[in-house]
C-alpha cells in the first residue's frame, strides 16, 4: 500500500494549521522565505500570532503591518542590504497599528533555541551575552555554572513554535523535503516544531529524492503537509532556481515609510489576489524571467548500488 | 606648505572617505587567513583584500558560508552568490558552533550605532530600550562574534553621535570596563583591535584598553577629531597620517566591487 499524498493548497494548508494566537515560524536566512504562506495567513485575517524569525525581514514586516501579530521572538531586525524595517520600527516604537512585544535574543541564541527544542533539551548554552545589556532585556537569558569547574555560561531556553512553513526546492508527495544553498535553520526550526508544512518548488517522484539521500534535511517523518508553491519565496530567492528580487525589496523600502502607503501595497500585492498564481500574473512573466539565476551544476556523485 | 595627498590639481579629490576606510580595512586584514564578514562596507572591505592582498583568505558569513568567491558584489551576507563556488556551505548550527565559537576566525569586521571609550558597541537602540527613540536591528550574530572572533576590526565613520561617552545599549562587548575584564569573563576572542574610520585610525594597544589616536587621514587635526569624540581622546606619542589608497586598490572598488557607487 503506498502512503498518502499529504498535498494540500496553501490555503488549505493555512486554514488547517493556523489559527488565532499560535506561536509561527517562517524560517530562511535571507534565501527560502515562504511569502506565499505569510500573505495567505495574512488573506485570512489571522491575528495575535506569535511570530518566530531570526531575521524577521520583509516577511514579518508585512505581516506586523497587517495586524496579525502582537508578539514578535526575533535576533536581527533589518532589510537585508537595504535598511530598517518600518512597519515593525512603527509598531515597537509608537505601537502602530498596535503594540508589539519583543522577545530578542542574538542569531546564537535563536539557533541554540531551535537546536534545545528540537532534541528536547532543557537548555543550550553558549558562549555569548556576558557583559552585554542583552541579559537585562530578556530575562530568558541566563547563566548557569559550569558543573565541571569551567566558570559560568550563558543559557538558552528551547523554541518549539506550533507551526513551521519550510520552503525549499523540492519534495516527494509525503513531505521527504530536499534543500541546497543557505539553508539557514531549515532543519533545526523544523524538527523544533509541532506541525511542519513544507513549501516547495517542485513535487518529485520518491525515487528522485532517494537517489540523493544526503540532501534530504527533512523527513516526511516529520512532515503533516506538502504545498507546491512554485515562485513561492518571491521577493526572497531560492537557490539555482530565482535570484532575489531586489527591486521588491527596494520598493517595499520605500512604500513601507506611512501606514497610508503600506496599506495601499498590501492591498495591492496581498488582499485583491487570491493566491500565488494570481500574484505571479501581476508579475508578469518578463520579471520573473529576469530572476533566472543562470546554470551552475554540481558533478554527480555514486553513492553505489550495494546489491540493488 | 603643505601638499594635500587627497586632492588632485583639478581640486577634486582622487578618493572619498569611504573609500580611504574600505582601503584602510582592506589593509588590516593582510596576513589574516580567515575573515568573519558582515554586512555592507566590511563586505566591500573583506572582498577587496581577497582580489589584491590576499588571495587565499577565506570569508566566512554568518548565513554559513566559509570560503565564499562571490563573482558579484553581494546584495546581503545572504545573497545566493556567496554560495556558488564557496567552498562549503553550512546549517547556522555548524556556522555558530564549529566555526565560530569552535575558534576557527582570526578576524571579524563588526560596526554600530555607537562606540565607547573601550570599543564596545551599541547596535540595539537609541534610547530607552523599552521605549527606543530609534529601534536599531539589533545583535544579529555580533555579541558571540564580538566575544570570539581572534580580533575584531571596527568599521564606523567619525561623528559626535557615534563616538559617545556612554552606550544606550551595550550590543557587543569590546574590552568592556577596560583592562582585563574580557578575560575576566573567559571570553576566547582578542576583543577590539583597531577601529577605522573615515578620518582617522585607533587601536587599544595600552594596558587600560582604551580607544587611541594612531592615524590621521590627510587634512585632519586632532582637534578636529576630538571635537567629535564624546570623552578626552588618548593620542599616541607616534600618530602618523593615514596611507592614502593606490590606484590599484581605488580600480577595483570602482570597476569590480562598486560599480554603482553605492558605497562611495
Amino acid at each position: 500500500m503506498t502512503a498518502q499524498s499529504k498535498l494540500l493548497t496553501m490555503e488549505a494548508a493555512v486554514r488547517r494549521f493556523v489559527s488565532d494566537g499560535i506561536s509561527l515560524a517562517i524560517e530562511g536566512f535571507t534565501a527560502f522565505i515562504c511569502f506565499a504562506a505569510a500573505h495567505e495567513i495574512m488573506r485570512q485575517r489571522r491575528r495575535q500570532l506569535t511570530l518566530i524569525r531570526m531575521t524577521p525581514d520583509l516577511v514579518y514586516d508585512q505581516m506586523v503591518a497587517a495586524g496579525t501579530a502582537d508578539r514578535l521572538v526575533f535576533s536581527y531586525l533589518g532589510n537585508p542590504g537595504v535598511g530598517s524595517l518600518h512597519a515593525i520600527r512603527r509598531a515597537v516604537e509608537k505601537d502602530i497599528p498596535g503594540p508589539l512585544a519583543i522577545e530578542e535574543y542574538s542569531h546564537f541564541g535563536m539557533v541554540g533555541r531551535y537546536v534545545a527544542g528540537a532534541s528536547r533539551l532543557p537548555f543550550f548554552p553558549l558562549r555569548s551575552y556576558a557583559g552585554t545589556d542583552m541579559v537585562d532585556a530578556n530575562p530568558a537569558i541566563r547563566f548557569v555554572d559550569s558543573p565541571y569547574g569551567d566558570g559560568p555560561i550563558a543559557v538558552v531556553p528551547p523554541l518549539n513554535p506550533d507551526v513551521a512553513f519550510i520552503h525549499a526546492q523540492r519534495a516527494d508527495r509525503q513531505g521527504n523535503t530536499q534543500l541546497w544553498g543557505l539553508l539557514g535553520m531549515q532543519k533545526e526550526a523544523a524538527f523544533a516544531s509541532r506541525h511542519v508544512i513544507a513549501v516547495v518548488e517542485e513535487i518529485v517522484d520518491e525515487d528522485v529524492i532517494r537517489r540523493d539521500p544526503n540532501r534530504t534535511l527533512i523527513p516526511g517523518l516529520i512532515v503533516d503537509a506538502v504545498v507546491h508553491e512554485p515562485f513561492g519565496a518571491h521577493p526572497s530567492y531560492v537557490q539555482g532556481y530565482y535570484d532575489r528580487d531586489n527591486a521588491f525589496y527596494l520598493d517595499w523600502d520605500r512604500r513601507s515609510r506611512s501606514p497610508e502607503d503600506t496599506g495601499a501595497w498590501l492591498q495591492e500585492w496581498v488582499y485583491d489576489v487570491p493566491d500565488r498564481a494570481a500574484y505571479l500574473a501581476r508579475l508578469g512573466p518578463d520579471r520573473l524571467a529576469a530572476l533566472d539565476p543562470g546554470a551552475l551544476w554540481s558533478d554527480p556523485v555514486n553513492y553505489g548500488a550495494y546489491g540493488a | 606648505m603643505t601638499t594635500d595627498l587627497a586632492t588632485q590639481p583639478t581640486g577634486q579629490p582622487a578618493y572619498t572617505p569611504s573609500e580611504l576606510m574600505i582601503v584602510s580595512a582592506s589593509r588590516a586584514l593582510q596576513g589574516r587567513r580567515v575573515v568573519f564578514v558582515g554586512v555592507g562596507l566590511p563586505n566591500i572591505a573583506c572582498n577587496l583584500a581577497r582580489r589584491s592582498h590576499s588571495p587565499d583568505m577565506e570569508l566566512v558569513y554568518e548565513s554559513g558560508v566559509f570560503g565564499a568567491q562571490p563573482a558579484r558584489l553581494p546584495l546581503s551576507i545572504g545573497d545566493p552568490t556567496l554560495v556558488s563556488r564557496a567552498t562549503s556551505v553550512t546549517s547556522m548550527v555548524d556556522l555558530f558552533m564549529l566555526y565560530l565559537q569552535g575558534g576557527r576566525v582570526d578576524v571579524a569586521l563588526l560596526g554600530g550605532a555607537q562606540i565607547d571609550r573601550f570599543g564596545n558597541l551599541n547596535s540595539t537602540v537609541i534610547g530607552d530600550y523599552t521605549k527606543p527613540k530609534v529601534r536599531l536591528p539589533g545583535s544579529g550574530g555580533a555579541a558571540e562574534i564580538a566575544i570570539n572572533a581572534g580580533a575584531v576590526l571596527i568599521i564606523t565613520r567619525l561623528s559626535r553621535r557615534t563616538f559617545v561617552e556612554k552606550l544606550d545599549f551595550l550590543t557587543s562587548p569590546g574590552f568592556l570596563d577596560g583592562g582585563e575584564r574580557r578575560a575576566a569573563l573567559a571570553m576566547p576572542g582578542g576583543g577590539p583591535q583597531q577601529v577605522i574610520t573615515d578620518r582617522a585610525l585607533f587601536d587599544f594597544s595600552g594596558p587600560e584598553r582604551e580607544m587611541t589616536l594612531i592615524e590621521l587621514a590627510s587634512g585632519e587635526t586632532v582637534e578636529a577629531v576630538q571635537a567629535d569624540v564624546a570623552w578626552p581622546l588618548r593620542v599616541s606619542p607616534d600618530l602618523r597620517p593615514m596611507t592614502p589608497p593606490d590606484p590599484h586598490e581605488l580600480a577595483i572598488i570602482r570597476e569590480e566591487l562598486d560599480p554603482k557607487g553605492l558605497y562611495r
